[in-house]
């Protein structure tokens, strides 16, 4: 059974943890994420969950904690945003490196400094090369559903990895949005028992965890992370479809939009996707052939997919809500120019910085973008690479 | 995209303008819309200028950006008008909310506007008397039922209810009163 109502991301995304009720929680509060955590104390504390909640004093606290659990035999997860996910660092590395499946849900605000609480994508991205999976979400629709779905892809026995979902702070976290949610029993079904292989707890299979890893194995256990980020494509397409089955929506690695016969493009991530799309409907009834390419996984980084919606396209912008100081670009541009280089097409590629700190995304800023793509297309020439939206001279 | 009506708040921290705009989705959403509500948080001091706003539409809506052209504008505090710029952005025909003693006419004037249509109410007086203090976001919502008639009055009182209850589960004593707040906002609002 599908229930439609109108819930804001926060509460959307406590609400799928309830109905995933997993064994162990541990978090810390932290603006914007601090209603997942209260509310889903509230469920704890009235008996909704069977959920153990530890009230932990930080966040790299919360993170051990979710490692012991889950290294115990435990479905555990935690939940963070910006300085958290820096806290937490080091302890995620460890999570993706003793393969435990993890789901925690971060709701994306800028780091400091200058201190600041709203959103942009600088905390995921800090974490990309971490060995986790990494999940973005446009909506509180997305947000529940791929946490539902985080579940399934943490645990499968090729993957085993912790999935990081994000969604966009404020924006998405504290707004009122409508979506579907389905009924406990089918979330439960969708989710089913967390069987682990090897843990702790194992009386009968006594093993160590977190050893001490030379160059004699450190090498070839790293490799083999590589390995499960590389079967994570194929299960979170598998997880995806099955779980089309359940709520009538599908979700792959990334979603094209319009991108058929476009001619022009933008990358985005998370929230202003939606803009971006509001804008190409827009621009489509004026005659321009836009579209949008949405990654939905950012780690493992669906290169394959990517190229194939993007081949036919003429000019590509690629929006970054994270710096990376390079000099060169955002953290999402260098990945995309990259996957597009082998197809040889002359597709041109120019990247915008834009909502750092919570600034705003407008209409007007996208359509910018897209007029900015028309020019290039036509002229064949890039004046300038990087821009930035929406920013004052 | 089909036609999507878009709101503003202008309220000061503390008067329950997030509060209203999230209550006003949940209430629109009850009857198979689809709406956001969110507040433009800032640092979140009582009595300083804010704002929150609304979508309304009969298809998903995708734009995640603030409001910056509202069909209706819904100031909760007049002291506002002449500071917050409550016409920036509003076409011709904007519909204005205004919760204040003063007449449409005053406040057409005070808005400095020709064209639209302004709706007052005494809010404050309202709550007052209905809830005991002076929270003017409930009676708010009457008149944009009334104002906009987006939604049959009945059946808009009835989700409020259910909200309320909701809401209110601690304190049960204060939703008689939220509803004939909004009751009579919607039948006391004046119109020009």
């Amino acid at each position: 059974m599908k229930t439609k109502v109108a819930l804001t991301g926060n509460e959307a995304v406590a609400q799928a943890m309830k109905q995933i009720n997993p064994d162990v929680v541990a978090a810390y509060p932290i603006t914007p994420q601090t209603e997942i955590v209260q509310i889903f104390s509230s469920f704890v504390a009235n008996g909704e969950v069977d959920t153990e909640f530890i009230a932990v004093e930080s966040e790299h606290s919360a993170m051990s904690a979710a490692i012991g659990a889950a290294a115990g035999g435990a479905r555990a997860m935690t939940a963070t945003s910006s300085q958290g996910l820096a806290l937490m660092f080091e302890v995620v590395y460890i999570a993706a490196s003793m393969r435990l499946p993890i789901v925690f849900p971060v709701v994306n605000r800028a780091l400091s400094g200058p201190i600041n609480i709203h959103c942009d994508h600088s905390d995921a991205m800090g974490l990309r090369d971490s060995g986790v999976i990494q999940l973005f979400s446009e909506n509180a629709q997305e947000a529940y559903d791929n946490m539902i779905q985080a579940v399934r892809i943490a645990e499968h026995p090729d993957v085993r990895l912790p999935v990081m979902v994000n969604m966009d702070g404020f924006i998405t976290s504290h707004a009122m949005d409508v979506l579907e949610v389905l009924d406990d029993e089918t979330v439960r079904n969708f989710v089913g028992t967390y069987v682990p292989e090897d843990y702790l707890l194992d009386a009968k299979n006594p093993i160590s965890m977190g050893n001490f890893d030379m160059y004699d194995f450190y090498f070839e256990h790293k490799r083999q992370q590589v390995e499960a980020m590389k079967a994570a494509r194929e299960i979170i397409k598998e997880v995806g479809k099955e779980f089309a089955k359940i709520s009538g929506r599908e979700y792959g690695l990334i979603e094209a939009y319009k991108l058929d016969d476009a001619d022009v493009a933008v990358v985005v991530l998370n929230s202003a996707a939606g803009t971006a799309k509001g804008v190409a409907d827009e621009l489509r009834a004026k005659g321009i052939r836009a579209g949008v390419l949405k990654p939905r996984v950012y780690r493992p980084f669906p290169q394959d997919e990517i190229r194939e919606a993007l081949k036919g396209v003429k000019a590509v912008a690629v929006m970054d809500r994270a710096e990376t100081f390079s000099t060169c670009g955002g953290p999402m541009f260098a990945d995309i120019r990259n996957t597009l280089y082998d197809l040889k097409n002359d597709i041109k590629v120019v990247n915008y910085i834009y909502g750092l700190g919570g600034r705003d995304l407008r209409l007007e800023h996208v359509e910018q973008v897209f007029e900015d793509l028309e020019n290039i297309r036509k002229t064949g020439r890039v004046d300038e690479t990087v821009k930035y939206l929406g920013l004052r001279d | 995209m089909g036609k999507v009506l878009e709101v503003r708040w202008h309220a000061r921290g503390g008067q329950g303008a997030k509060t209203a705009a999230l209550m006003l989705a949940e209430a629109v959403a009850e009857m198979g819309k689809y709406v956001q509500g969110f507040p433009e948080y800032g640092p979140e001091r009582m009595g300083a200028p804010i704002q929150a706003f609304n979508r309304i539409s009969d298809e998903p809506i995708y734009i995640h950006s603030n409001v910056i052209n509202p069909d209706i504008v819904m100031v909760l505090d007049p002291t506002l008008i002449g500071k917050a710029n409550v016409t920036q952005g509003v076409p011709e025909d904007g519909i204005y909310i205004v919760n204040t003693t003063k007449t449409p006419a005053e406040v057409r004037e005070m808005l400095g506007i020709k064209g639209g249509k302004i709706y007052t109410l005494d809010a404050n007086q309202i709550s007052l008397e209905t809830i005991g203090r002076p929270i003017p976001n409930t009676p708010m919502m009457g008149a944009f039922v009334r104002a906009t008639g987006i939604i049959p009055f009945d059946q808009f009182m009835a989700h409020m209810k259910e909200l309320l209850a909701k809401k209110f589960k601690s304190k049960p004593e204060v939703i008689e009163g939220n509803l004939k707040a909004i009751e009579r906002a919607y039948q006391e609002v004046k119109a020009e």
